[in-house]
């Protein structure tokens, strides 16, 4: 009879003690109870301060925000800067991956450490680095100083995504390939390229979604331009309409959360996402 | 005969470990060639270095007469069954069968009519469509034959590819491996740990040990006359006699192999014949087989022989308290040689 | 057998010479390969922060405001000035405070993820975890503008609570006090634990994940109560994942400068101070001299949490 308890305790997990329980639902709605409470505050009729309870609903800022220039041009500015610094991540990300993978070479670890680096350190250390070194070598800033910043630290969350898919992709795969054949090239696109495919894609999304969200490195190299965080940055500390900022921010999370959501999904057999701080 | 693989005193180092040291061999062409040795011998090492996924540190190593260490494994005329088949999970069977022929830029329906034949070879119409995980152990085994010789290498190689299977499967895929080859007429060269497997496939074995060839030779010759100790330990089970014991048992100077089948169980009063060696021991210990027994009998210098015999109607003659006469041809004595050792 | 005979080779194709060219260097494979992006990093990248490192040395000249080029720790003297002190000093107490708070509130979310909860449950917890850790930064703190601003819900919450007195009576507390939520420390504290609590709770998840079921079946059935089950198996094997989320939320709190900048105080942290410095002030040397003390700080921190066994949990 123990033994059989014992069985079936050690089957299922145990249900948590109450007050367990209760601390877990705080938890989570601390973390995500403010979310929707800027959901709510995109629909307030109150234009001059926070006030709570919204004093009347109203659908009418989604319009407003669609009729300005200022925000069209920073989502614009966003989405090209997340583009391209993606794709550039994309690049270096998945050769330093196989780098990392296929061979084992001296500093092979100083590697690995100066890939982490950039998100291991505080955003504002890599920001006043690169503005300065912009300042000492005399380049004006430009949408590319942007772009420099961000592929810096997107890099790194592509190659965790490869690299662990690497790890798990057995290498007599390859030789296999190359056995039958196919050179070094058809060999990357036949076998490599289908097996990475997913990582590939969900590292992409978490560095889209990274890049698009950015603000800190971004206000050091961004010059006169505005990216969305930046122009959020700027409303921030001299509110104009509020409840603009609101639906804007509403958009930011959409935007960012849906690639998130999908690399989830991309990676979930076997592989947290893989990747660490800003 | 033609040389299908030739090694010519080849070295594979990694670091310090000599995983292949100063090794010369042959394969004939159309031969069944067994590597033979325990894990880390060097016989996985020498299949890869003639696949081309190693390259040597020292020497040279030609097939069929081109000197192939600078080729990459794409530009040889070799292919090989992965110990873990290595199939492409990304694609149903028949891709993966025809993958050779489409990095050749073969047309599609040419490349399916071959992949179609070559399914048909390894017994696996219908499957394909399936995807590699879909498959069973030995359906994946034959995958990965077919997927290999769609392009119709000059050799084939072999790394335990039975390693995997279940032993009812895999006495069957032994014998299937066998007539294949004997039908293709395909060099095979075969990577096993197994001693059984490797007597029982192939045409010549070469036992490894220690990243050297300790013998090449047939596996009637490896098995009855083994070069050193090790051979005669590593294949079968052998009666080691060192010098003292070959001395006053046979007469003879040197370290012997003797087989336990090879001792006969001889009446209590026969005296020796000329070329026998005859001795007088202790049954200790007796193990039944089924076929045969194996008994382990104490002489009377302390020394412990393994003999074998097979189980017939006739009684063995014992007398009651386990005593027994020993006698073996003294023909059947394999002089070994010293077992090579790294140099230093 | 078949007797078709079977193509050539395509041996002319450019490709497939480069490749055989590979296989026959692979050191100029690697060079291909790890070439990019070591020139990228270590040339962008580490050739930036080194040079920032460098004119930490350097000082500026207290009367034209133009930056001498010459070898000094002027600057780093500078430092020691008990305004800036008292900068350093803030910050890494409020970096202590936060991690303690955000190992608080995330450990139970953890323990429940990684030793209650299973299959379906598990992923959305995951997902609720992880999604505010990739997401919207910026967004996440103009929530608590929301929130803290003195007609927002805390206030309204408060107030229909009838607690109304003991709001004011917090606020009133010195130091940590202030007009409003949003302008006090304490706002500035629930907007940092807020913000980096995702990076505590998934390490610490990671670490629990390894306690094998049968730890605690073998503690509870030599006799442990679960409060001791609790202290003696749990929370040691919990601990090295601690250190490591501890890592992000003290190193991250040492190098923002957002977060105080719109929740907070006048008086200012580590990361406002360089941004001022290298931007209105113009004082480079200063900035990258107070840059240096999050990474110092980080450095003997990250040595500590090795000796702990912190990174088997990251």
């Amino acid at each position: 009879m123990r033994s059989r308890r014992k069985a079936r305790a050690a089957a299922e997990k145990k249900p948590a003690a109450l007050t367990l329980r209760l601390a877990v639902i705080a938890g989570l709605a601390f973390l995500h109870i403010p979310l929707l409470l800027i959901l709510l505050y995109a629909f307030t009729t109150e234009e001059k301060s926070y006030q709570f309870p919204p004093p009347g609903l109203t659908a009418k800022w989604f319009a407003a925000v669609w009729e300005r220039p200022d925000i069209w041009q920073a989502v614009g500015l966003s989405l090209k800067v997340a583009a391209i610094s993606t794709v550039v991540a994309l690049v270096l990300g998945t050769l330093a991956s196989a780098a990392l993978w296929r061979f084992n070479f001296f500093g092979r670890e100083s590697v690995s450490l100066l890939l982490v680096l950039p998100i291991a350190l505080p955003g504002i250390i890599t920001g006043i680095s690169l503005r300065s070194a912009f300042s000492l070598a005399e380049i004006p800033f430009s949408f590319w100083t942007i772009v420099l910043g961000h592929a810096t630290f997107c890099v790194v969350v592509v190659y965790n995504n490869v690299i662990a898919r690497f790890r798990r992709t057995s290498g007599s795969m390859l030789e296999a390939s190359m056995d039958l054949g196919a050179d070094g090239f058809q060999t990357f696109r036949h076998v490599l390229l289908p097996n990475i495919a997913t990582a590939l894609l969900a590292g992409g999304m978490l560095a889209f979604a990274l890049s698009f969200d950015e603000v800190i490195v971004t206000t050091f190299t961004a010059g006169q331009q505005s990216t969305l965080p930046i122009w959020m940055l700027n409303e921030l500390v001299r509110p104009r309409q509020r409840p603009v900022t609101n639906v804007v921010a509403v958009f930011i999370i959409a935007v960012t959360s849906l690639p998130i959501l999908g690399a989830y999904y991309l990676t979930r057999r076997g592989e947290h996402i893989a990747g660490g701080s800003r | 005969m033609d040389i299908a693989v030739r090694f010519e005193r080849v070295s594979r180092h990694f670091g310090e470990v000599r995983a292949v040291d100063d090794v010369s061999l042959e394969v004939r062409a159309g031969e069944f060639f067994a590597m033979l040795g325990p894990s880390g011998s060097g016989k996985t090492t020498c299949l890869r270095l003639i696949a081309g996924f190693e390259r040597p540190s020292a020497g040279h190593i030609e097939i069929f007469g081109v000197q192939a260490d600078r080729l990459p494994p794409f530009e040889r005329d070799v292919n090989t069954v992965f110990q873990d088949y290595a199939l492409f999970p990304h694609m149903n069977v028949i891709d993966n069968v025809c993958y050779g022929l489409m990095v050749r830029r073969v047309s599609r329906r040419e490349r399916h009519g071959r992949g179609a034949e070559m399914l048909n070879l390894v017994r696996l119409e219908g499957l394909e469509t399936r995807r590699p995980s879909q498959l069973s152990g030995g359906q994946r085994q034959r995958v990965a034959l077919a997927r290999a010789l769609i392009n119709q290498p000059k050799v084939l190689l072999l790394d335990e590819p039975l390693g995997a299977l279940d032993l009812k499967l895999r006495e069957e895929m032994q014998s299937e491996l066998k007539t294949l080859q004997r039908s293709l007429g395909i060099t095979f060269v075969f990577v096993t740990h197994d001693q059984g497997e490797a007597l029982s496939m192939s045409d010549r074995v070469a036992v490894f040990n220690k990243g050297r060839i300790a013998q090449v030779d047939t596996p009637e010759t490896i098995y009855a006359r083994p070069a050193t100790r090790f051979v005669a330990d590593f294949v079968g089970h052998a009666n080691i006699i060192e010098p003292a014991s070959a001395q006053r048992l046979a007469g003879r100077a040197g370290t012997f192999a003797l087989r336990p089948e090879k001792i006969r169980f001889a009446a209590g009063g026969a005296m020796p014949e000329t070329g026998w060696a005859m001795t007088d021991g202790q049954v200790v210990a007796a193990q039944y087989h089924g076929s045969h027994t194996r008994y382990e009998i104490r002489l009377t210098d302390g020394l412990v022989l393994i003999a074998q015999r097979q189980n017939e109607a006739e009684p063995m003659a014992a007398s009651a308290d386990g005593r027994v006469r020993l006698a073996w041809r003294l023909d059947d004595m394999t002089p070994l040689g010293p077992d090579s050792e790294a140099p230093p | 057998m078949t007797a078709l005979a079977l193509e050539p080779m395509p041996r002319t194709s450019p490709l497939r010479r480069l490749s055989g060219v590979l296989y026959r260097h692979p050191h100029l494979l690697l060079l291909a390969l790890l070439g990019p992006p070591i020139l990228w990093l270590g040339v962008v990248y580490l050739g930036s922060l080194i040079a920032l490192l460098l004119q930490s040395f350097f000082s500026i000249d207290e009367f034209s405001g133009v930056v001498n080029r010459e070898f000094t720790l002027r600057t780093y003297g500078e430092l020691a000035h008990p305004a800036n002190l008292d900068i350093i000093g803030r910050t890494v107490m409020m970096a202590a405070a936060v991690t303690i708070a955000a190992a608080a509130i995330a450990f139970p979310i953890a323990r429940y993820m990684a030793l209650h909860a299973t299959g379906r449950t598990k992923a959305v917890l995951y997902l609720l975890v992880m999604l505010p850790l990739w997401s919207s930064y910026l967004v996440r703190v103009y929530a608590w503008k929301l929130i803290l601003a003195k007609e927002g819900i805390v206030t309204w919450v408060f107030d229909q609570l009838g607690l109304a007195w003991l709001l004011d009576g917090i606020l009133a507390i010195p130091v940590i006090g202030g007009p409003s939520l949003s302008i006090s420390y304490i706002g500035t504290f629930i907007v940092f634990v807020y913000i980096w609590l995702p990076f505590m709770i998934l390490p610490i998840q990671a670490a629990l994940e390894r306690v094998p079921a049968s730890l605690l079946e073998a503690s509870a059935d030599l006799g442990a109560k679960p409060r001791q089950t609790f202290r003696k198996v749990i929370l040691p094997l919990a601990f090295p994942g601690v250190v490591a989320g501890s890592i992000f939320t003290f190193s991250l709190t040492l190098g923002d400068y957002i977060i105080p900048q719109i929740i907070g105080q006048s008086r200012i942290f580590i990361g406002q101070a360089v941004f001022i410095h290298q931007g209105t002030a113009g004082n480079i040397p200063l900035a990258a001299a107070f840059t240096v003390v999050p990474i110092v700080i980080m450095a003997i921190y990250l040595f500590g949490a090795k000796k702990l066994g912190a990174f088997d949990a990251l």
